[in-house]
């Protein structure tokens, strides 16, 4: 990226500042979000989304994910799958325990 | 990275705070052996008891003495008996076999073989080092705590873990000042270590790359190396994780792994509920399985190194054992719920854990296959270093046949918790990774000190070892099929499906305390051929990776005198057409 | 010793990155692993619980902690502004929303979230000063970055004050010991981001006069470390404080 000219640049400084008012925006609207009176399944979905969408515009922009080199994506990819399993393998035993003692 | 010279360093600088790659390769390798003799030992005291458990039989001799305040009458205590298993689990892998074949081997070998001047990042390389000298600092020092050291299993289950030593009720000086609390703060101190270690064995391998060294013409080693890496970078945190919640319960009074209305010895513990020893369970086995990889796939390199050279031919299926190591590195992450099968997780995880272990042990198979093959047709060199890598092939057999029938539930309900347990994995590590570690320090001593250790003190060294390890761990396999307890302090004597097989213990008793006894020649001919061992030159095995091409031993900080370029595969043994039998990688024309 | 280590300051042309580059990723992946070691032991501590108000309060009667007025033991202390939170009994008669003894933070998370964005926003721009060649913005951003975390400390000071005031400890429920381990170790992350920045900002600029490509490839590093603490905060947020 230091190649490029600082015309050029000056585009990315562009970029960040669009990403920081829609990181602004989406945090206002996880908080406004979670004062609605729904369910938990929805509400935790509707979170999930925000943040996510969050993550994501932190690492590809910030992070220069977007322009990253390939090593860097597949360990990424790696820790990612990982990542995973050790989120839902876990949880995947503590609810089919659940429906063992229930049935 | 600082600008001085190696010859105006200070002895300090040299030798203790070393940023050469070399030297802090030989600090991790003498004190992880220092390390394990220590588990060594304090496995014979176990052993002792196990044979002798009555208050009439035998006191132990030598240590009994020795330690008259820690043993009184000579004989064990059961709270002793307790701490020393924990500690010897932990001593031998997180002290011992992990910094030796990662530490050690990875450090002092990835930057020669892949032709590099040092590690990617010294300073990081050198905190490394130390990092893990203050963890195996804090965890000996639990020795001295007044609860003794650790003593809920090298598992620290809860919730056992969180109420040993006055974890719940005790005054907060007492719940710090423990044994486990030191446990969990010195493995905190270890995974920052192999973290740190992690991450620059990785970079250099990546990056630090000589000229011509594409990644399929690295030497198995390095692949072994990056794998391992790899599984240290991304198994250990959760075990990080783990052992900070449980820190936080023993210290500040938190209910992570502490379920509701649990009852010790008749008094109520559980706190407010919610908590579950079983998230324990999957943190720690998150690890600790790939852990197991850890351990082994270093020793695969090792023995691949050692076969290709002492055959004198290429690897056979060089390619299909990398792609079986990557695989399997990738598969140790999902089967580690085979350690819960008796946890009541349910028949559909069960299952899917069963098939995932199942999977896994096929890229094991193909290496090991991969090895044997490679014997055919090869002529033979029987060095010391090659007697121990072929003595890795059937014992890394044995221990991973053994372990089929841990990984099917239906079989686990019987062998769970019983000595088969601790048979298999020993035989795994124990004559599978520690003999070819041995081999592995037989072959590489040359490179390191410019002199080769004596053969005949070697074959002295070998041959009673390997009989001593089979009777120590063979008979383990009877014991845990009749159903003995891993965990008994008199070692099945109150138990009346034992007494068939009570007769092993004074076996492996034996075995045990002559084990130690055949180490005095490894140790002689260590220090003795540092002095005056046989001097060789530079490749004195006719081998053909990087390593051999920097003088023996390697120039301080820089190793090589001019970088090495590389032309061909790893292992080009024997080529057609060629007027040696070997071709180093960095040698320009072939002949 | 640029000939013993290569590509400290420039990119290994067929991976095409720097050594510090490819370590600060293999860094955060294995910080991935351990924030979502935590994630996990929440998930699975808040699925196995046998309903919310174990999770969340354990013993303790969700109306202590929400009207601390009405209790003797902690009148002392009220200092905390229970009314930001969604009244307690409105909250727990309806069956489809949940109350949490975090609620009553919800306005001190958010603005930590606002400063902590704030201070990425900052960082990067520090970075893309040095690519510009401009030494006296970059030090107004790095300075701005530093001030904006130690403005996050000092709020979360301030929650972590009011939570003990309060007697919400980590062994009040297995909710609150999440909150701490968390948020505690994602301050100490927050911590050595800032003691990295501070040492760039002073002591580590003077390598922009020797080898500024270097320089500029370490605030790289020091900013995706700190991208990083800011994305791990993003989904503790709503995590911890919102659901």
């Amino acid at each position: 990226m230091s190649t490029e000219s600082p015309e050029a640049f000056k585009k990315h400084i562009r970029g960040y500042i669009l990403v920081f008012v829609a990181l602004m925006i989406l945090t206002g609207m996880t908080v406004w979000v979670s004062s609605w009176k729904v369910g938990v399944p929805i509400a935790v979905a509707i979170a999930l989304v925000i943040a996510c969408t969050k993550g994501a515009l932190v690492a590809t922009v910030f992070m220069h994910l977007k322009s990253e080199k390939p090593i860097i994506f597949y360990c990424l990819v790696l820790t990612l799958i990982l990542l995973l399993s050790v989120l839902l393998l876990p949880v995947a035993t503590a609810l089919l325990t659940m429906t063992n003692n229930a049935g | 990275m600082s600008d001085h010279d190696s010859h105006k360093l200070s002895f300090v600088q040299r030798y203790i705070f070393s940023q050469d790659h070399k030297v802090i390769g030989i600090q991790y390798a003498i004190t992880a052996l220092c390390f394990m003799f220590l588990g060594l030992v304090l496995m014979m005291l176990m052993r002792w008891q196990l044979a002798y458990p009555g208050a009439d039989d035998p006191s132990i001799p030598i240590f009994g003495k020795l330690l008259k305040n820690a043993l009184p009458g000579g004989k064990l205590t059961p709270e002793l008996y307790n701490s020393l298993g924990a500690m010897h689990g932990t001593i031998m892998v997180f002290l011992g076999v992990v910094p030796l074949a990662v530490g050690a081997f990875g450090n002092y070998l990835v930057p020669l073989q892949v032709g590099a001047g040092d590690m990617a990042f010294p300073k990081l390389n050198m905190s490394s080092y130390w990092a893990f000298f203050i963890g195996g600092v804090v965890m000996l020092s639990s020795f001295l705590m007044p609860g003794g050291a650790a003593n809920s299993g090298w598992t620290s289950y809860p919730p056992m873990a969180d109420i040993a030593q006055g974890g719940l009720s005790a005054q907060f000086s007492t719940r710090l000042l423990s044994g486990q609390s030191f446990w969990l703060i010195g493995m905190v101190f270890l995974i920052s270590s192999s973290l740190l270690g992690s991450i620059n064995t990785i970079v250099t391998i990546i990056q630090l790359r000589v000229k011509g060294l594409t990644f399929m013409r690295l030497p198995f080693m390095v692949w072994a190396q990056l794998v391992t890496a790899f599984l240290l970078l991304l198994a250990f945190p959760p075990l990080e994780a783990a052992g900070l919640m449980q820190l936080a319960d023993r210290l500040v009074g938190s209910n992570f792994f502490l379920p509701a209305g649990l009852v010790v010895t008749g008094e109520a513990v559980g706190r407010v509920g919610g908590g579950s020893p079983l998230l324990w369970q999957h943190l720690f086995w998150f690890l600790a399985h790939p852990e197991v990889y850890v351990l082994i796939l270093p020793a695969m390199g090792i023995v691949a190194e050692i076969i290709a050279n002492n055959t004198r031919k290429p690897l056979r299926g060089y390619k299909s054992m990398v792609y079986s190591i990557l695989f399997l590195g990738f598969m140790s992450f999902i089967v580690w719920a085979h350690h819960m099968f008796l946890t009541d997780m349910g028949t559909v995880i069960s299952a899917f854990f069963q098939t995932t272990t199942m999977i896994i042990s096929i890229p094991s198979v193909v290496v090991i296959t991969a090895m044997v093959l490679s014997l055919w047709g090869g002529s033979i060199r029987f060095t010391t270093p090659m007697l121990f890598a072929l003595a890795f092939l059937p014992m890394f057999g044995i221990g991973g046949l053994t372990g089929l029938p841990l990984g099917l539930a239906a079989t686990d309900v019987h062998l769970h918790d019983t000595y088969y347990v601790i048979g298999h994995f020993h035989y795994v590590v124990a004559p599978g990774t520690i003999l070819a570690l041995f081999g592995g320090i037989y072959y590489w001593f040359p490179k390191a000190t410019g002199r080769k250790m004596s053969d005949v003190l070697g074959r002295i060294h070998f041959w009673p070892t390997l009989i001593c390890l089979n009777v120590i761990f063979f008979p383990m396999f009877i014991q845990g099929m009749a159903g003995v307890s891993r965990r008994l302090f008199d070692g099945g004597a109150t138990y009346t499906h034992a007494q068939p097989v009570m007769w092993t213990n004074k076996v492996m008793m034996m075995g045990a305390w002559t084990l130690a006894l055949v180490q005095i020649p490894f140790i002689f001919n260590f220090f003795w051929s540092i002095r005056h061992g046989r001097k060789v030159g530079p490749n004195p095995w006719e081998a053909t990776t990087l390593e051999w091409a920097a003088p023996s031993p390697p120039i301080p900080h820089g190793n090589f005198e001019t970088p090495p370029v590389v032309y061909r595969d790893a292992y080009a043994y024997s080529q057609p057409g060629c007027a040696k039998d070997y071709l180093p990688q960095n040698e320009p024309e072939v002949g | 010793m640029s000939e013993l280590i290569p590509y400290i300051d420039r990119e290994r042309p067929d991976t095409g990155l720097t050594n510090a580059k490819l370590g600060i990723w293999l860094f955060i992946a294995s910080e991935i692993m351990l924030f979502g070691a935590f994630f996990s032991s929440y998930i699975f501590l808040r699925v196995g619980a046998p309903d919310w108000k174990t999770f969340a309060y354990g013993l303790t009667d969700p109306a202590a902690i929400h009207a601390p007025a009405a209790h003797d033991d902690h009148t002392d202390h009220a200092t905390e502004n229970a009314s930001t939170a969604d009244t307690p009994a409105k909250a727990l008669a309806t069956p489809t929303h949940i109350s949490s003894p975090l609620h009553a933070s919800i306005p001190m998370a958010t603005i930590n979230t606002i400063v902590l964005i704030t201070s990425s926003i900052t960082m990067v721009m520090a970075w893309a000063s040095l690519v510009l060649k401009q030494l006296g913005r970059f030090r107004l951003y790095m300075s701005a970055t530093i001030l904006l975390g130690l403005l996050f400390l000092c709020i979360k000071y301030t929650e972590y004050s009011a939570k003990l005031a309060h007697g919400l400890t980590p062994g009040m429920s297995p909710l609150m010991g999440m909150y701490w381990v968390m948020t505690g170790l994602h301050v100490v992350h927050v911590i050595g981001g800032l003691v990295v920045n501070l040492y760039l900002l002073i002591p580590g600029s003077r390598m922009w006069k020797t080898n500024p490509e270097q320089f500029t490839g370490r605030i790289e590093v020091a900013g995706l470390y700190w991208h990083f603490v800011d994305l791990v905060w993003i989904f503790l947020f709503p995590t911890l404080y919102l659901l």
